[in-house]
């Protein structure tokens, strides 16, 4: 049973069938995934979820796919981390970490894009699958698309992370470097998408592929009891997930599912060295200036925003803010998170942890207020970016006397 | 002045279905106008009713977008190669 009724305009509500098309034909705006909620509220309950996959197929009636889906059958589901110990650090009451470091199958959210996109492609008869990529959803289109047995062509920025670029490889992809940002990528990807017939997961099937970040709201949602958090702080590149973890919540209340009213503000975290959509929120700005971008938090390297005007609309509109975070204290919020939760992210995260920080010390954020961070992507991947301000391990021979000398002679070492 | 224009998939079927055409123009302003009067209603889909271009499309001159340059006033000369491409998302 489909509920998936079509394509909509988001800028003049013109309406499309549902095919691998993305774009308003009359004003350029994107398409969005238009559902029959009135069906959908007929079956879909609290119980129904519950008794669901443990992955993120277990909202399939909130997603854009006809059929039952074929791929990212583990994606999803991460973990809700209760972050008591990072609360105390910052006197906050009520603090968690939605984890997608640990997202099947590459550790990043965007595993779950590529699980409803590749299973949308198949539906639409693609063989190929292509994307334009900061690094995760290379990864992720390369593992995702091994699996289901499509041909795959991955374009990303010549200067990626190694660990990004091996982490695509390993899954043997027609692997494209362009030399150039991500933004020149974008637009060299959306010229090839025009000539080659394949199923770009976010060119031509981004109503789709875009759908697949909904599940993070709905996730922290359940997680939570059927509540959504007061405040949620996500990083932002495209824009895209903060519009989708807000409609997440949207789409629960106005089916019943939320228990409560929904109260929620998202707040908008980005690098200082790319940071369009956060400036435009903090100085009240109607537009959103492109910038080209220079920061370590590659995988938030966008400096065109896609689905800036419409994130940035979210968080004004939720009552949220912005906030941003410059190289250092990106690597000081990834330190920060590993010492107090154990959890070891990517630059974006470490972006988020500190982002949150400073909306916290600025009152933005109220320290008795539920809070949960957004925790997008692993750190393993992006270790260049730390490898320096982490400090060395201490070198001994192996014997008892060499220990002693060098570890627990050292100043401040009580036994 | 001679330049190469690219047109993206949705507006194609105004173009006579070409994916590339020819216009002799000698700024993006100069561009926009001269496509309209070649290929009626392709300015509409472009710019919004004040005439600017709409916020979703974007508009590289050889390869630069044009709001790193002088935008709509940016100057044309022979040869140059002008790409229209619709807002993607990010990954």
């Amino acid at each position: 049973m489909s509920f998936l009724k079509g394509l909509r305009c988001r800028e003049c509500a013109r309406e499309y069938p549902k095919e691998a098309i993305y774009v308003c034909e009359y004003c350029f705006g994107s398409l969005e995934a238009a559902y029959d909620y009135d069906g959908i509220k007929q079956v879909l309950t609290r119980e129904k979820i519950e008794k669901g996959p443990k992955s993120l197929w277990r909202y399939r009636e909130l997603l854009p796919i006809d059929g039952e889906p074929t791929a990212g059958f583990y994606s999803g589901f991460t973990p809700l981390v209760k972050a008591d110990r990072l609360a105390r650090e910052w006197g906050v009451r009520e603090l968690y970490i939605k984890d997608d470091s640990v997202c099947h199958p590459t550790w990043s959210f965007k595993d779950r894009v590529v699980a409803v996109a590749l299973s949308r492609a198949r539906e639409l008869g693609f063989d190929t699958v292509a994307c334009a990529s900061t690094g995760n959803l290379a990864n992720s289109v390369s593992a995702n698309a091994a699996w289901a047995g499509f041909k795959r062509y991955i374009f990303i920025p010549a200067n990626l992370e190694r660990a990004k670029i091996i982490g695509s490889l390993v899954y043997a992809p027609n692997l494209v470097a362009v030399s150039g940002n991500y933004d020149e990528v974008n637009r060299l990807c959306s010229e090839i998408a025009s000539k080659y017939a394949w199923g770009f997961v976010n060119i031509n099937l981004r109503a789709y592929y875009a759908e697949g970040s909904k599940t993070l709201g709905f996730e922290i949602a359940e997680q939570l009891g059927w509540r959504a958090p007061r405040h949620v702080v996500a990083p932002a590149a495209s824009g895209s997930l903060i519009t989708k973890i807000w409609k997440a919540f949207q789409e629960f209340e106005k089916l019943g599912i939320l228990k409560e009213k929904l109260n929620t503000s998202i707040h908008c975290a980005q690098p200082e060295g790319c940071s369009p959509i956060a400036d435009a929120i903090v100085s009240k700005s109607d537009t959103i200036r492109p910038v080209k971008p220079e920061t370590i938090a590659k995988s938030l390297a966008i400096g065109n925003p896609a689905d800036g005007y419409y994130a940035k609309d979210v968080v004004m509109q939720s009552g949220g803010f912005a906030a941003k975070a410059t190289d250092d204290e990106i690597r000081e919020g990834i330190k920060l998170l590993a010492c107090t939760e154990g959890i070891f992210t990517e630059t974006a995260g470490g972006v988020t942890v500190a982002c949150a920080k400073k909306l916290i010390e600025q009152g933005r954020i109220p320290r008795d207020e539920s809070l949960v961070l957004a925790i997008t992507g692993n750190g393993l991947k992006t270790q260049e970016a730390i490898q320096n301000a982490v400090g060395e391990a201490v070198r001994i021979e192996p014997n008892l006397s060499s220990f002693e000398e060098a570890v627990m002679k050292r100043p401040g070492v009580k036994v | 002045m001679a330049v190469k224009v690219r047109i993206p998939t949705p507006l194609q079927k105004l173009a006579e279905g070409k994916g590339e055409v020819s216009v002799q123009a000698s700024s993006i302003q100069d561009l926009l106008d001269t496509l309209e009067k070649n290929y009626p209603g392709m300015k509409e889909r472009l710019c919004d009713s004040t005439g600017k271009v709409r916020r979703f499309v974007n508009i590289y001159l050889n390869e630069e977008d044009i709001r790193f340059l002088s935008k709509e006033e940016t100057p044309l000369k022979d040869g140059d190669e002008v790409s229209i491409v619709p807002a993607i998302a990010g990954g």
